[in-house]
């Protein structure tokens, strides 16, 4: 019987079924860049932008409008830090370059490392916030109970929409060392 | 001489029915055999999960904490959930089909006979790996059948890893158990049985093989995410190295939202087999139903994020969302508005498997109506989680796919062991099965409304009456499926023996071209469809 079988079951077919499975296997693993490229494009998610503070353009400036931009520190379970930005919250105009600086001290006596990670809110200012210099570049390092003031400017381009008049950027910093 | 033994070997061969003993069901490559073991794999699981849910209705039958801690009630809902998904309808629908698709398309066997074996044999390492983390140190997973990251990464016990690989095992099984259906319905049909002359349920089976085929790797993938999260230093779901957690809910999402189609397509093709057997007319607009059982499947792959409306999507995501879910109850209103069209003027008459497939058409409605409300994303944002959700599904899968299943017993049953089922004992499994569901699940939409969070073992008091209520129809509905084990045994060691065609108005090779019960091997040579 299993003779009848081979006949009729074409073999490209049964190549062509099983690579649909393979191909999708992949395909779940590629929703990963594609799902961060998405949501650079679109903002989704409160990802931030980057530019390079050469090509800002000072005259731009819209002194007409102000968006009230507040800053928020987390920690999360495991890191023996305390977080905090010096200002809570800035007055601040579209086009125009600002500083804002975080302290963070560690209340443990050993080397301790931690990644920031920032998300502003709402989601359709995110793409418009955009950071020349911040602490959430690179990993930081603390020696025991050493203090840090970490600096971070930042710049909301013209383009943001009429609609935003309070931006919320919030900073989680996570455990890098492991156990 | 040698011609001569050949030929005496070969009848031989023909003629041969099931070996004896456990040989049999381990070694068989037999598509009646391997459906019988789906089948019984299926109900021993619908029992397994039952008996989890029959100690969440316990815990929840009076506010407070009586029978169990709060970790372990949460094992229990997760428990449930994936054995049920996973255990329960899934390997009945792939038993059902083995059983079925060769007889109606008039095909031998299936077309990878060896495949199909391993297939199911998967299936008890499976779910041994999955129910053997109880014993685990830090239980069974407790993190909810959708396993959302961070709970099944950074937050899971260490038993995790073995629902890891069970769900490998499951979606591999899965997987070939739809390339040995695609490739049987492409290759096997008997001459004259174009695509648009095979029953229903044969096309939904296809449609939903398409599927399996295109998600399960999506769910397998998933896993494998969270595995290298949690063993080997990704950051897949991790924010602290760059991942996201809500990306582990778009995936799973996409795998999910399908996998609901999965549940339920097959459950459309059984009703669509029943409905014009007890209507003694022919199904009502056949070509509108492949369609339209073709266009869910398309649609279901572009709607995922409606079970992630509170995540903070923006708006546009939210219409596009709404919208697309929406449109999804055009087709299955047509399959509705043509069940009933076939009924209408028909001859009806009203045995178990129509009872069953009546149940299925008015409570399926009832919880795709809910599914309704739940689509359009403001009213979500107030429903999402609560036992809103719970009872919508449970009207989709209980009332739905769980009640086709039973109708398709009852329909088949005489056809699989020549022996009529007793009517009477049939038509009390219907009726009490019928008035428990309602009382276990209609008080849980009015429990939702009122803001009861779904996954908890203690509730605030003024859910205590609807509790209460939901819980005696858990325990009536779960002692009615036990009810079922003995009409299945009964049925099985005799009865009155089943004519040819079984039922007047049957139609469809399976009832035409095969005796009752039908032979171990059916369609050595294939039948002609006119």
């Amino acid at each position: 019987m299993s003779n009848v079988f081979k006949k009729i079951i074409p073999r490209s077919q049964m190549i062509k079924i099983c690579l649909v499975p393979v191909f999708m296997f992949g395909f779940g693993f590629a929703m990963v860049p594609l799902y961060n490229v998405l949501c650079d494009i679109t903002g989704l998610n409160g990802k931030t932008g980057r530019v390079e503070a050469s090509v800002i353009d000072e005259s731009k400036v819209d002194t007409s409008r102000t968006i009230e931009v507040r800053f928020l520190a987390n920690i999360t379970a495991g890191l023996p830090w305390s977080f905090e930005p010096l200002v809570t919250k800035m007055d601040v105009h579209p086009g125009q370059l600002y500083e804002a600086i975080y302290r963070v001290r560690s209340t443990s006596d050993q080397v301790t490392r931690g990644q920031a990670i920032p998300s502003v809110s709402p989601g359709i200012a995110a793409q418009h916030f955009n950071k020349t210099v911040c602490f959430c570049f690179s990993e930081q390092d603390l020696a025991g109970y050493e203090t840090r003031d970490m600096p971070m400017t930042f710049i909301i381009d013209n383009g943001v929409s009429d609609k935003v008049e309070q931006i919320t950027l919030s900073y989680t910093f996570f455990s890098l060392d492991k156990g | 001489m040698t011609n001569a033994t050949t030929t005496t070997e070969h009848v031989d061969h023909d003629d041969h029915g099931p070996a004896y003993g456990l040989t049999r069901w381990i070694t068989t490559t037999n598509h009646k055999d391997i459906g019988t073991l789906y089948l019984w794999f299926a109900f021993i699981m619908l029992l397994t999960g039952g008996s989890f849910a029959m100690v969440i209705r316990a815990e929840l039958f009076q506010p407070g904490l009586q029978f169990v801690e709060p970790h372990f009630f949460n094992q229990m809902t997760t428990m449930h959930g994936l054995i049920m998904v996973f255990g329960a309808i899934m390997p009945a629908f792939v038993g059902l089909a083995n059983w079925m698709l060769p007889l109606m398309i008039g095909a031998p066997d299936m077309a990878l006979p060896r495949m199909n074996n391993w297939s199911f044999w998967i299936l008890p390492f499976a779910f041994t790996m999955l129910l053997s983390s109880f014993f685990m140190e830090g239980g069974a997973p407790a993190f909810g059948w959708t396993f959302y990251a961070p709970l099944s990464t950074t937050y899971a016990p260490a038993s995790t890893d073995y629902f890891i690989f069970g769900v490998h095992l499951m979606g591999i099984s899965s997987v070939m158990g739809a390339i040995n259906v695609i490739a049987t319905i492409l290759n096997m049909r008997a001459p004259g049985m174009t695509l648009m002359k095979m029953p229903l349920f044969v096309w939904t089976w296809l449609i939903t093989a398409y599927l399996l085929i295109a998600v399960m790797p999506v769910l397998a993938g998933a896993v494998t995410m969270m595995l290298t999260d949690r063993h080997f230093g990704t950051s897949f779901f991790d924010a602290a190295g760059g991942g996201d957690p809500v990306m582990f809910q778009h995936i799973f999402w996409f795998f999910g939202h399908p996998e609901v189609y999965i549940m339920i397509l097959p459950a459309f093709g059984i009703i669509s087999a029943i409905v014009p057997t007890f209507a003694r007319k022919p199904l009502f607009g056949y070509s509108s139903m492949v369609y339209a059982t073709g266009s869910i499947a398309i649609l279901s792959f572009m709607v995922w994020a409606h079970h992630m409306f509170t995540t903070g999507m923006p708006v546009a995501g939210e219409l596009y969302f709404m919208y697309a879910t929406i449109l999804i109850s055009i087709p299955t209103g047509v399959k509705v508005f043509n069940w009933v069209t076939t009924m209408w003027r028909g001859s009806m008459t009203f045995e178990t498997p129509m009872l069953w497939a009546l149940g299925f058409i008015v409570m399926f409605t009832i919880g795709g109506l809910s599914g309704l409300m739940l689509g359009v994303a403001p009213v979500d944002t107030q429903y999402h989680d609560t036992y809103f959700v719970v009872a919508h599904f449970h009207y989709v899968l209980v009332t739905g796919a769980l009640y086709s299943i039973i109708a398709a017993f009852y329909y088949w049953v005489p056809k699989w062991t020549g022996n009529m089922y007793n009517e009477t004992l049939g038509k009390i499994h219907f009726w009490w099965s019928t008035i428990a569901v309602n009382v276990l699940f209609f008080p849980q939409h009015f429990l939702g409304l009122a803001g009861m969070p779904r996954r908890i073992p203690d509730y605030a008091l003024q859910f205590a009456e609807f509790n209460m209520i939901s819980s005696i129809g858990g325990f009536s509905f779960g002692l009615a499926q036990v009810f079922f084990l003995f009409i299945i045994i009964k049925t099985i060691k005799g009865g009155k023996k089943a004519t040819d065609i079984v039922w007047e108005g049957a139609t469809g090779l399976e009832f035409e071209a095969l005796p009752s019960p039908a032979p171990y091997h059916s369609f050595n040579t294939a039948p002609e469809v006119k």
